[in-house]
């Protein structure tokens, strides 16, 4: 198993992503500028500022040519996880459903936060139970996941809302409390907070780290609901 | 021709800068003033502006979230 961690000008937690992926499998950095992954076997879009946000965050990034390699390993099924800005970038492309605003508090979060796990059967959840608490901190200024009530209904009804914030700890105002979401397939998750930051409970918590062990397990999973 | 796209959040999204502004304004002794909305204005040159409307859907708005106007301004 080989993951790799995609790398923008902007990026700066491509290297907490290596480091993680690195725990539980061989992992490498893709540069934006390459057109195919070198045949990872998944795909970390870590987090950062790519191209300064300018515009909106994850706008000018889905552009990178390494993007529509993602988008075509997307396709095929390949399991990919989006992280913060990496979130914002995947939703920009449309690989993933809905787009991320700005706090609803107008300020830069950086906190450890509490998500329930409302989706374990995806590449990127499946060590996880139904239900499971996981601590991990966010830190972001465009965080507010929005979508219309049509769009949300329809993601509940298909299992696609992967991890939600615990009851009272929404930091950004996201509709109905949603912090990850997965595409039709589940093999494209994508969440605000930062697993990668909570690989050691030397800085608080590792349960951000049963994400990417799961990637070992969950590979046969994709398409399962919960 | 120079082109101006105004780019909007769309009805029904919580704009909390507009509302921030909105509610620093009786402060000033600017009373009466409602609904203010706070979005972005694009100038651009363009040769050809049959392409304007996939560019503004593609790249400078996301219209999940935000509305457009194109603004043609003559010469």
């Amino acid at each position: 198993m080989r993951i790799g961690v995609v790398r923008f000008p902007g990026s700066c937690d491509e290297v907490d992503a290596l480091d993680a992926c690195a725990m539980v499998a061989d992992a490498e950095l893709l540069w934006h500028g390459r057109t195919d992954l070198d045949g990872v076997d998944a795909v970390v879009v870590p987090g950062g500022f790519s191209y300064g946000d300018y515009l909106r965050p994850g706008a000018i990034a889905r552009f990178s040519p390494v993007m529509k390699a993602v988008a075509d390993f997307a396709a095929e099924g390949g399991p990919v996880l989006g992280i913060c800005n990496g979130f914002q970038v995947l939703c920009e492309a449309g690989l993933l459903p809905g787009a991320l605003l700005t706090n609803s508090g107008l300020r830069f979060l950086c906190k450890q936060v509490d998500i329930i796990v409302e989706r374990p059967g995806t590449p990127w959840t499946a060590d996880c139970e139904a239900g499971e608490r996981l601590s991990i901190p966010v830190k972001h200024m465009s965080g507010r996941w929005h979508a219309d009530e049509a769009t949300v209904a329809e993601l509940e009804a298909e299992g696609r809302i992967v991890f939600r914030y615990a009851p009272g700890d929404n930091p950004n105002g996201s509709t109905s409390d949603v912090a990850g979401v997965c595409s039709a397939a589940g093999n494209v998750v994508g969440l605000m907070p930062h697993p990668e930051h909570a690989v050691d409970a030397l800085t608080g918590s590792a349960d951000g780290l049963k994400l990417f062990s799961s990637i070992l397990n969950g590979g046969d999973r994709v398409g399962t609901a919960g | 021709m120079k082109v101006l796209v105004l780019i909007r959040p769309k009805q029904g999204i919580l704009d909390p800068q507009g509302q921030t502004v909105e509610r620093a304004l009786p402060a000033l002794g600017f009373e009466g003033v409602t609904d203010v909305r706070i979005g972005r204005l694009v100038e651009l040159e363009v040769t050809d502006p049959s392409k304007l409307d996939e560019l503004c859907e593609q790249l400078l708005a996301n219209t999940l979230i935000e509305d457009f106007e194109i603004q043609i301004q003559e010469d």
